[in-house]
């Protein structure tokens, strides 16, 4: 390796200068309208869970689109250059239907990043402080990111997740949330539309006595991160504060339309 | 997974290197309005914060600005409203690569309200409710184009796009448009606010794609 290919210091926080040309080397369907990227990205500096990479999409006319996803996993030490994103359609939208269904493996894409240094979890983060992810629809894949962070280096930081979703046909990652894999991750799924007739709960939103009961007390100053649409980050995190959580322990992404 | 040898990829040309993303048609191209590159057109008014969003109560809103020698101006919300208003219309560039065009606002021109202060500082940090910053040069503060807005398409701010007040600079990316302003401070050297300290770019000119540092 010559010193030109060793990452910069300051890559850790500034976003790599301009655009590497990755593969996509791998995919899945996480739902029906959810897909699963993997793409491998030349000299690829790696990412931590939370962050995003800019997709740049290229058209025969030489036209381009990019857009921002958030990667469902942080670097894997096995496969260093792969960067796994996943991606919800949006109906009507300009890129996320080609990546959804059209966008056959072995094709390229430009990639940017990794971006983001704020909505980013890693094992130690905030004095190993709990952890609570609010997380509403799609808003769970760069949580789902932090839950994997946690699980592969073997940390013990213990995590709370509230999973908010329409109908089960519409839940991700529950391998990686519930189930066979509790090791300190505790997690509920909330169905906001139609739930499964075996589910602890009746159909609907997260409110304050949900997060009360089952986040974590102010006290123990956990840090909490919220994704998902406006409209459910604007609800969790006032529930937060009205839970006594500080301001500043609140750490929020927004997707999707300010109507949504 | 398999990997895929490039041999095995679709469009792949001889040098190896994979098609980009063939198939891909993109919508209309844009006609009739400037995009910065990289920037896509909407209608709705997407939200992007790091944080909750700040509960002000105009009743005890100030905005403070401070000079690089520690001199200190204070306006309350009635001293904002009392000072000379405009009417702005403009277009918004997010980093997030959404571009809106033809925002309407009412606001304190940044000219108006800073007429007076004595300061030859060449930076400013902006700080916020809610404890957000972000930094840009003094000189784009002047000249017609930036503003304390408070009114947006006719109605008071709301909360989630930065109400009670705003700063409104267009002709930079969003994210310096601080939302809940609070301070201004006049600095001699450049002091990096939030999401600068997080790799994003210390000016973001959008018609130079200023997105992060090195841009």
């Amino acid at each position: 390796m010559t010193t030109s290919d060793v990452p910069r210091l300051g890559e850790r926080s500034a976003v790599a200068h301009g655009w590497r040309t990755a593969t996509l080397v791998d995919a899945w369907h996480e739902t029906a309208t959810a897909r699963t990227l993997v793409l491998d990205v030349p000299a690829w500096p790696g990412l931590r869970a939370g962050q995003h990479v800019d997709l740049r999409l290229t058209a025969a006319d030489g036209y381009t689109a990019t857009r921002a996803y958030s990667a469902s996993a942080p670097t894997d030490p096995a496969h260093p250059t792969h960067v796994q994103v996943t991606v919800q359609r949006v109906a009507g939208g300009e890129v996320s239907p080609y990546l959804v269904d059209d966008f056959p493996v072995g094709a390229g894409i430009e990639v940017r990043g990794p971006v983001g240094g704020w909505f980013v979890w890693e094992p130690g983060a905030a004095g190993g402080a709990p952890v609570l992810l609010l997380a509403g629809g799609s808003g769970v894949t760069p949580l789902v990111a932090m839950v994997r962070a946690r699980r592969a280096a073997g940390d013990r930081t213990p995590f709370r997740v509230l999973y908010s979703v329409r109908m089960p046909t519409d839940a991700m990652f529950l391998d990686d949330l519930t189930g066979a894999r509790l090791d300190g991750v505790e997690s509920d799924v909330w169905f906001t539309r139609a739930a499964p007739p075996d589910a602890p709960r009746a159909v609907g939103r997260i409110g304050l006595r949900d997060v009360a009961h089952h986040g974590w007390p102010a006290d123990l100053a956990p840090v909490c991160y919220v994704c998902g649409p406006t409209a459910f980050v604007e609800a969790m995190t006032r529930l937060l504060l009205v839970l006594g959580h500080e301001a500043r322990a609140i750490r929020a992404e927004r997707f999707g339309p300010s109507t949504d | 997974m398999a990997p895929v040898t490039p041999s095995d990829a679709p469009g792949t040309d001889p040098s190896g290197t994979p098609a980009l993303t063939p198939g891909f048609h993109g919508r209309p191209r844009p006609s009739g309005v400037a995009l910065p590159p990289g920037q896509y057109e909407v209608h709705d008014f997407p939200v992007l914060s790091a944080g909750p969003t700040p509960n002000v109560d105009t009743a005890h809103w100030q905005l403070e600005v401070r000079t690089e020698d520690h001199a200190t101006w204070r306006w309350t919300w009635a001293e904002l409203l009392a000072l000379p208003q405009d009417d702005a219309v403009v277009d918004l560039h997010c980093v997030t690569r959404w571009s809106k065009f033809g925002t309407r606002w009412r606001g304190v021109s940044l000219d108006v309200l800073l007429a007076d202060v004595p300061s030859a500082a060449q930076y400013a940090l902006v700080g916020c409710y809610g404890g957000y910053t972000t930094n840009l040069p003094v000189a784009d503060l002047l000249g017609g184009r930036a503003w304390i807005a408070h009114t947006y398409d006719g109605r008071p701010l709301d909360p989630l796009h930065g109400g009670p007040a705003r700063l409104l600079v267009p002709h930079l990316y969003l994210w310096k448009s601080a939302k809940w302003v609070r301070s201004i401070t006049l600095l001699r050297d450049d002091q990096r606010g939030f999401w600068e300290r997080y790799g994003y770019h210390d000016y973001g000119d959008p018609w130079r794609e200023q997105r992060y540092q090195g841009d």
